[in-house]
């Protein structure tokens, strides 16, 4: 495979008394696609929002595509240009329509025109097959729609990672299909995708590798198959148990 | 009103909301029987004197109540956003600063600022020549920033934590993020508590009088005062009283119109917050 552009070593992070990571190390290569699963409160989430800083680590060191982002002299800002992320709750920006959310950050961050950052919009609308919503205000789409302008809203910035914080949880089941198929494109694409998710499916088809996180580390990981369809430890299986079968696991 | 036994939970509400309209009326009778209603009309609904306040009511007294409260307004929401952003401040000694200013001067009359002011800044700052317009300005600014900025900090607030997450996650940093995305949608939530601090700002600049004035500067209830004992009549009080409607019901119906637009779901996102 290609060169890594993400790696994680050793990385912790408390909040408080409250030890959520406990020493993670990853690497992530350039164009793979890496599912995150585990139970609530293992830290998943969290681990991933310390890839672009959003949670900034107590302890170990991050870098992308070459630049360490827990180095005080990093430009986060800057940083954070050539890493996506789509969260839980959408977050689309209220006040604007969905071409105006798609367009501020690269005008005022990256500085591109007017012309040229309608251009990359479009495309990316496209992309994710909302052109005719452009003129849209969030609050007129649908959840999916919205998580969708999302996708292409972090896509605009042209990434070279994406980050996923379980981009299909609040959304009604019949609009999971829409979101979970705009990823899959993208990954076909050749994006690099770090995505925390419970769709055990969609980590089946789509990702290169699987990791199994449980008390703010690490469990398992390997290719989607094993640890999905095979795992070894026995945390992996109860916690898969409990997912895949929930009627016939409660509280195992 | 009385909780006669017998009477079912719902008759007894029948008969106290009945026994309520009967108080109501007879009030209002009473008032009207014992007013002399001769003498109030020779006293406040007196035309030759009404009549006789016109053009100037209009040309000199409404316009300057206008540029005083536009003035002091402007003044005021421009300090009261540094305020609530002070108050919001991760520096400690920021937050102390617009805390002390704010329950300062939310807990003083405003009578008392214009006094501080009128004289205050002639003995302070003898050689620069500070026109009574800006002193104006300053006493209703200074004022008005404190209960502004309590507003503004609390439309802040009110801005979900994602906007600021996804700004940041765009690359903007922390300032452009408050720029750009938290302070539009704070002024869209407080659109109406803001215009409800407008119609205050122009009743208290009736205060403006404590600046003293020549007729050509005088605004609304000074002129009322000085026609009051001129035409030894009330009549002067009532078209300044509906002068001061004028402004301040539409900017009522106004806020009450943007809390419907804004406050019944315009503005929210499904799944933000949720």
């Amino acid at each position: 495979m290609t060169e890594p552009i993400i790696e994680i070593t050793g990385l912790c992070k408390a909040f408080g008394p409250l030890e959520v990571l406990k020493g993670i190390d990853l690497t992530v290569r350039r164009g793979e696609v890496v599912c995150i699963i585990g139970p609530s409160g293992s830290g998943k989430s969290t681990m991933l929002r310390c890839v672009n800083l959003l949670e900034e680590p107590t302890g170990g060191k991050v870098v992308v595509d070459g630049v360490e982002l827990t180095d005080e002299d990093c430009d986060i800002d800057r940083a954070r240009t050539r890493v996506g992320m789509v969260f839980q709750g959408f977050n689309l920006f209220a006040h604007l329509s969905v071409l105006d959310n798609l367009t501020i950050a690269q005008r005022k961050v990256l500085g591109r025109s007017k012309g040229e950052a309608e251009m990359v919009a479009r495309e990316n609308l496209a992309k994710v097959g909302l052109s005719e919503k452009a003129e849209s205000t969030p609050g007129q789409l649908s959840g999916g729609q919205q998580q969708r302008v999302a996708i292409a809203r972090a896509l605009s910035m042209n990434p070279e990672v994406m980050l996923f914080d379980e981009p299909t949880s609040a959304l009604d089941p019949e609009l999971v299909g829409d979101v979970l198929g705009v990823m899959r494109q993208l990954a076909d694409d050749g994006m690099t995708m770090l995505v925390v998710t419970h769709e055990m499916q969609f980590a089946r088809e789509v990702a290169d590798r699987v990791l199994f996180m449980d008390g703010g580390y690490v469990v398992e990981e390997g290719p989607a198959e094993q640890v999905i369809g095979a795992p070894r430890e026995e945390r992996t299986r109860s916690f898969l148990a409990r997912v895949l079968d929930p009627v016939h696991n409660a509280g195992a | 009103m009385s909780g006669k036994s017998g009477l079912s939970k719902r008759q007894r509400a029948k008969v106290f909301r009945i026994s309520q309209y009967v108080l109501l009326v007879a009030v209002v009778v009473v008032f009207a029987i014992t007013a002399d209603w001769a003498e109030i009309r020779r006293a406040f609904f007196d035309f030759d004197v009404a009549a006789q306040q016109f053009p100037n009511v209009i040309t000199i007294a409404l316009k300057n109540t206008i540029i005083y409260t536009v003035l002091g307004f402007a003044f005021g929401l421009s300090l009261g956003l540094i305020l609530a952003l002070m108050r919001l401040s991760s520096v400690a000694p920021y937050r102390w600063l617009s805390t002390i200013y704010i329950e300062f001067f939310r807990g003083l009359p405003a009578l008392l600022v214009f006094i501080a002011i009128g004289t205050g800044i002639p003995l302070a700052f003898k050689d620069t020549h500070i026109t009574r317009e800006v002193s104006i300005m300053l006493a209703l600014g200074l004022v008005g920033a404190a209960y502004m900025a309590e507003t503004i900090r609390a439309g802040i607030q009110a801005v979900p934590k994602g906007q600021v997450e996804a700004a940041r996650s765009l690359g903007m940093s922390q300032g452009r993020a408050m720029i750009t995305i938290v302070i539009p949608q704070a002024f869209r939530i407080i659109l109406p508590p803001l215009t409800n601090e407008l119609i205050l700002l122009t009743k208290d600049s009736s205060l403006a009088y404590l600046l003293g004035s020549t007729l050509a500067e005088q605004e609304l209830a000074q002129f009322g005062r000085q026609a009051l004992t001129s035409f030894k009549s009330l009549t002067p009080v009532l078209v300044v009283g509906l002068c001061y409607l004028i402004i301040t019901i539409p900017l009522s119906l106004l806020s009450r119109r943007l809390e419907n637009k804004f406050g019944s779901g315009g503005m929210t996102t499904r799944g933000v917050g949720g």
